[in-house]
Order: structure tokens, then sequence, then C-alpha cells
């Protein structure tokens, strides 16, 4: 009986993104034996502590644990509500189906999509939920799925342009021709051939740093964020070391949506997350927020950051400024891609440009970046900087 | 000479050998009065969660702001269990060498001469000998992860802001935490003894996420600010020197600080460290001056600092004494 509703509770848990496996559920029945079922805030830290991974599943685990010993039912009812705004990954993601969001998946997904008015009076859930999403969202964004051509164009750029940023020397060290002498590897080669005494040598490596994506999403890059999405998926699949976050009026991480594999379903499930598409622009209070919620996080091992956005925003009291000199203090490299611009006619007019533009160690500008070609062209253009 | 210990071995085993094993804490409320002995308040949730690390002997992975008491945690526990600490720090790009052993290619050299000097090396069996006598277990230097392994009864192995290390180490402790047992390529595989497998706190910062894989593995708790009445126990035991109405508005000071947008809100070691600074100042009570002159104990960024000494410090005073009065 027990172990009947303790595999329940993982199943929700696990409907509503928090990946529970079988082994956690083992796991937990031994916890639930070990502290005993006297105390009701003993079994709840004790399934907490075996159930989830990390700090944002808490306040969920709670609410959930809080509904499973009153109602299972209700609990059900309250996950459905909680779907939408969970960032799930992968298959997880997927799960929140409403016949508007599989109409607008692509064709190939729908199989997946059809399921899901096996439940009558979950699917009645969703759509209330979503209906709230919408009234949030200031704007829905709308992404025709890529071509073909475009398609393999996206992945050839990912896999083969180089990236435009410096790779960064790691204390670690990796076996090579020159370098310092590797005494282990030396000694292992000589306990072999007690005769010759040959040198191994073994030096730092080198590395691409984790790379953190800052996307502008507002009404004047509205052209050029699909495209550019598009790109941060095929580097996301290619080298797993990529965070995403879009912002407008406020600040969305994708990270886990473009982990996706299938382009279209990654940009779809990523857009439904982003709230502004198309808004207007906050970049210093958005910056701000990097600052305090997200740079401690993403940017420690000396990352690096990629801000696409055209700057296109006021200086108002110097606050972008301020926000602009912190964000060069998290960030190791910073590279500003700036679809509007061309470099010869460039001149840094608008204050939120001329905020920006000392803080960053490369500028990128693409005049009208209009396909993914374009993109490749201003990444081949010049060579990383050397810090 | 080969049987002969490194000092550093012999040290830990006597160590090991001193202290008579302490049974583990029976239930949660044990683990409560043992950390409570060992000046450690923890609240009953964390008590479960260390509960169930030693009854499961699974890793704790313990997570959460600087400076709530993560690492202090494990120290409490190794003296609560009186077991050895064994303690890795972790930082970018710490290998095997640094953290489980190291072979002592010194000696090794040396062995090498003396076979040679001796005209040892000559035949295929000399140099089998000589070769296994290179890679024999006294040969190793021990590092924490390979100690923590090596011991008579179970030390607790800390494993400090494991989030500064690079991923390659993760995935090199996978095997210690899952299996209690190293690989030693040259030598072997090298288990814990049954019943002196270590217990293993890991802390971390969350600069980083650190793999799933590993924290699959793991009893995971989240580390929060502790609420008024607890954080005033705290700061009466690791502050005694502090007046009772100083520890008080200390507290609520600090608690309502942490609700205002900060860069980094103070940790609990920073009110232990601001009422100590307080106390070393005479201050029987806080007052806008006393406050603003330290705020640097309590806060480390230049933009908070900036943000409270601009008449905020005044209006929290204020509020506080509106509050406890009322």
């Amino acid at each position: 009986m027990l172990a009947d509703n303790v595999v329940h509770f993982a199943r929700v848990l696990r409907h509503a993104g928090v990946p529970v496996g079988p082994d956690r559920v083992l796991a937990a029945l031994e916890a639930i034996e070990a502290v005993g079922l006297a105390r009701r805030d003993d079994v709840h830290a004790a399934l907490s502590a075996v159930m989830i991974d990390r700090h944002e599943q808490q306040a969920l685990f709670d609410d959930a644990f809080a509904a499973f010993w009153r109602d299972p039912k209700l609990l059900e009812r309250m996950m459905a509500e909680l779907l939408p705004k969970i960032s799930g990954r992968g298959e997880r993601a997927n799960k929140p189906r409403s016949h508007r969001l599989a109409d607008a998946l692509a064709p190939a997904a729908l199989p997946e999509a059809a399921r899901a008015p096996q439940r009558p009076d979950e699917a009645l859930d969703f759509e209330t939920s979503f209906a709230f999403s919408d009234r949030e969202k200031l704007q829905r964004a709308d992404f025709e799925s890529m071509t073909a051509a475009e398609f393999e164009l996206a992945k050839k750029l990912a896999e083969e342009v180089p990236l435009p940023f410096a790779p960064a020397r790691r204390r670690r060290h990796a076996a090579s021709e020159r370098g310092t002498i590797d005494l282990r590897a030396t000694m292992l080669a000589m306990a072999r051939q007690p005769e010759t005494l040959v040198p191994r040598f073994s030096r730092p490596r080198t590395e691409l740093p984790t790379i953190v994506v800052l996307l502008d999403v507002s009404g004047s890059m509205d052209r050029y964020a699909r495209l550019m999405l598009h790109y941060v998926h095929g580097l996301t699949r290619r080298y797993l070391k990529v965070h995403t976050l879009t912002f407008g009026t406020r600040l969305t991480n994708i990270t886990r949506a473009l982990r996706h594999r299938d382009p279209d379903l990654a940009l779809e499930l990523a857009s439904a997350q982003v709230p502004d598409w198309k808004g207007g622009t906050r970049i210093a209070s958005c910056l701000d927020d990097f600052n305090r919620h997200w740079a401690k996080r993403l940017l420690g091992a000396n990352a690096a950051l990629l801000l696409v956005t055209d700057g296109l925003d006021r200086d108002e009291q110097g606050e972008l400024t301020r926000a602009a000199q912190q964000l060069r203090l998290f960030a190791r490299q910073i590279v500003w891609l700036n679809p509007l611009l061309r470099f010869d006619r460039f001149e840094p007019r608008a204050g939120g440009v001329r905020a920006l533009l000392p803080c960053v160690d490369r500028f990128l500008p693409v005049h009208n970046l209009a396909s993914l070609a374009d993109l490749a062209t201003a990444l081949q253009s010049t060579p990383a900087p050397r810090r | 000479m080969t049987s002969a210990a490194t000092p550093a071995n012999a040290a830990i085993a006597a160590i090991a050998a001193t202290p008579s094993a302490s049974a583990a804490p029976a239930s949660v409320d044990a683990v409560i009065a043992a950390l409570a002995a060992e000046d450690y308040v923890a609240d009953r949730r964390l008590a479960t969660s260390v509960f169930l690390a030693l009854t499961l002997k699974r890793p704790l992975f313990v997570e959460g702001e600087p400076g709530v008491g993560k690492t202090e945690l494990a120290k409490a526990l190794a003296r609560a269990l009186q077991a050895l600490l064994l303690r890795v720090q972790c930082y970018e790009g710490l290998d095997v060498a640094q953290t489980a052993y190291e072979w002592n290619v010194a000696r090794q050299m040396m062995e090498i001469r003396l076979a040679e000097a001796a005209h040892d090396v000559g035949d295929a069996a000399s140099r089998e000998r000589l070769a296994k006598s290179l890679y024999a277990r006294s040969m190793l230097i021990e590092r924490p992860l390979l100690q923590a392994l090596t011991q008579a009864q179970s030390p607790v192995l800390l494993i400090d802001e494991l989030d500064r290390a690079d991923e390659p180490f993760d995935a090199f402790l996978l095997e210690v935490l899952a299996e209690n047992q190293l690989t030693i390529p040259e030598l072997g595989t090298v288990k814990a003894a049954p019943g002196a497998a270590p217990i293993v706190v890991i802390t971390s910062n969350r600069t980083r996420e650190i793999h799933d894989a590993l924290k699959r593995r793991c009893l995971y708790h989240w580390v929060d600010y502790p609420d008024v009445e607890r954080e005033l126990e705290i700061v009466r035991i690791r502050a005694p020197g502090a007046p009772e109405r100083l520890a008080v508005q200390v507290v609520a000071f600090v608690q309502r600080m942490r609700t205002l947008d900060l860069f980094k809100a103070p940790g609990i070691a920073e009110t232990i460290d601001w009422s100590n600074a307080l106390v070393a100042l005479n201050a029987l009570s806080l007052a806008p001056d006393n406050v603003r002159d330290t705020l640097g104990v309590l806060l480390k960024h230049r933009d908070d600092i900036a943000k409270l000494q601009g008449g905020d410090v005044t209006r929290l005073l204020a509020e506080l004494q509106a509050t406890a009065r009322g």
C-alpha cells in the first residue's frame, strides 16, 4: 500500500517535470522505512532528500507533498495547472499538450501529441492554464518550420564555423609532444623499457569555454531572433555547455528547451516559454536581473558571453552603463553580435549602443542579417580575441 | 624498504586507531542532539537528511548560498561521530594526483638506480621483479579520497565546493561515491572495508550545475537561511560575548536585510562575524553609526553597501525598533 502510494507520487512528480527514476522510488521506500511514518515532517524531509536534486524543484515538491496526503485527485489537477510553467527537458517538456500547441508542432511530432486527449479532465485543465499564459504573453512567436536546406545549413554552421570565442586554457594537463615533463607517464614508460629513458610530456589543455547566449527578442530584433535561435540550437546540440537566455522586457532561460534535438520542436518549446516576443526592450533591467540571479551560476568557470542585441535602448541615468560594467566583471569575454549595423558606416548613436560598446571584447556587426549564410560570414570574418 | 609506510600514512593509521567507534545516531532526534552537542544547530529537515545519509549509506549533497554552514556541518558531524575528517577542497583542474593518489616518483627513481647499481636489471625475471616493486602499494602517496577508503573506521569525507572543480572531476568521483572503491590502473582496485565506508558530504555553492549522474547517487539537501529563533540560537552559541539585546537586534536586522534585493545577502557566517565585530567595538545595541561603520563585515558587494549607506540603515533601524515595541 505504501509502495503503491510512493510509486503514484513519483509518477505525478515525473508528470510535473521532476525526473524521478525508478532508482529513486526504491530509495524513497528505503528512506521512509528508515525514518518511520510517525512524523509527517520527517517523511516530507526524507522524500525530498531522495526525490529532488535541485533547489528549483523544492517549491513544486512541497506543494505536491502537501496535496498528496490530502487528496491524490486534487494533486493531479494541481499538477496539470502547474505544467506549462515547468521547464522540463526534452520529452518531458513536451507533455503539456493542448490542441493548439499540437497544431503548431511539426507534423512529425503529431503522433505523440495525439495521445493527449486520452484524459479528458486533464486536457480541460491544460486549456485553462494555456489561456492564462496567452494573456501573459505579449506576442507569440510565429516560426514556420525549417526547410530541409535551412536545416542542413544550420547544422553545418554550428558544426564547422569557428566560434567567436578564444579557447580558454584549462588547468588540466593532456599528453603532448612538448611541454612539461609528466613524471608518472615517464616512469611508466621506463618500467616497460628500463634501458632507454624517454621523457613524456604534457601541457595544459585548451578548450572552449562555457558559452552563455543572451538573446534579444524584442520587436526590433524580431527578424533575427529566429535565425539566431536556429544557430544557438545547433550550437547547443554540438556542444553541451551552452546556456541560452532571452530578454525583451524580462529574462527567460530557454536552455532546456533548446536541448531538444528536433529544431522545430525545440524552438516551439522555447517560444512557448518566452512571454515577451516582439515586445519592448528593457536592456538595462534585464542585464541587471541577469547579473543578480544568473551571472554567478552561469558565468563561473571562465565562461564567455554572446550578447545578441541591436542595443536600441536608452541609457537612462547611466543604468545600462552600470549593468554593462557589472556584467563585464562577471564574464571573462563578451562578444556582441549586432545584426543591424554594418561596420564601416557604424556610428554609436543610440545611448544603449554607446553604453554597451566599451564593455565588450569583440563587436560583430552584421548588416541586415538575412540568412544563416550571412551569419557564417560574420563569424568567420575576424579571428577570436586573445586575452 | 618497500614495506615501510610513509610518515603520512603512519600518522593517519595512528589517528584512525585511537578513537573508539561511536555508534551512529539511531533516530532523527539523536542526530539533532549529537550535532547540538558539537555547537551545530540543525533544523529537523537537515537532521533527517543527515540521518538518512548515515542509515542508507548514501553521500549527502548539500547546496546553498555561501555562509549558511555547509562545511561546518561536515566538521560537526565528524566530531559528533568521533570520526576522522578528510577534506578535499575543490578548484579548477583538480586531478587524481591531488585528490586520490600519486606515485612516489622520486622513490621509484631511487629504486631503479639501486637495482642498476646492484646489476640487477639484466634478465627478464629481475626486470619483472623491479617493475612489480615500482608499483607496489608502498610506492603510493595516499591523498584524501584513497585515504577515505583505507580506514579501519568510517571517516567523514568532505568534498568542499564541488562546483569549483571542473566536470571531469565529477565523473571521477562517481566510482568512489557509488562503489566505495577506487581503481588504480597500475595496482588494481582499492575497496573500503565493509562497515568502514566513508560518510561523504559534498557541498556546492551552485556556481555551476553539478551533473545529474552524480546528484542521482546522493541525497539532496538545500540549506536555507535559518529562521529568527534558530539564527538567534546560533549567534548565542557562536558569539557568546554578545549581550542578549544586541544579539536580538543583530539577528532581526540581518533577517530584514535578506528580504532586500541585494547582490549577496549576508549568510549565517556573516551574522556571527558581525556580532563579534560589534562586541569588539563595545557596542551594546545597534545604532546608525556603528552599523554604517561595520557594514563591510556583513556585505561584501560595493553596490550593496552603497545601497544601505544611503539612508537605508536609519530607516531599517527605525522600522525594527517599531516592530520590537509593537
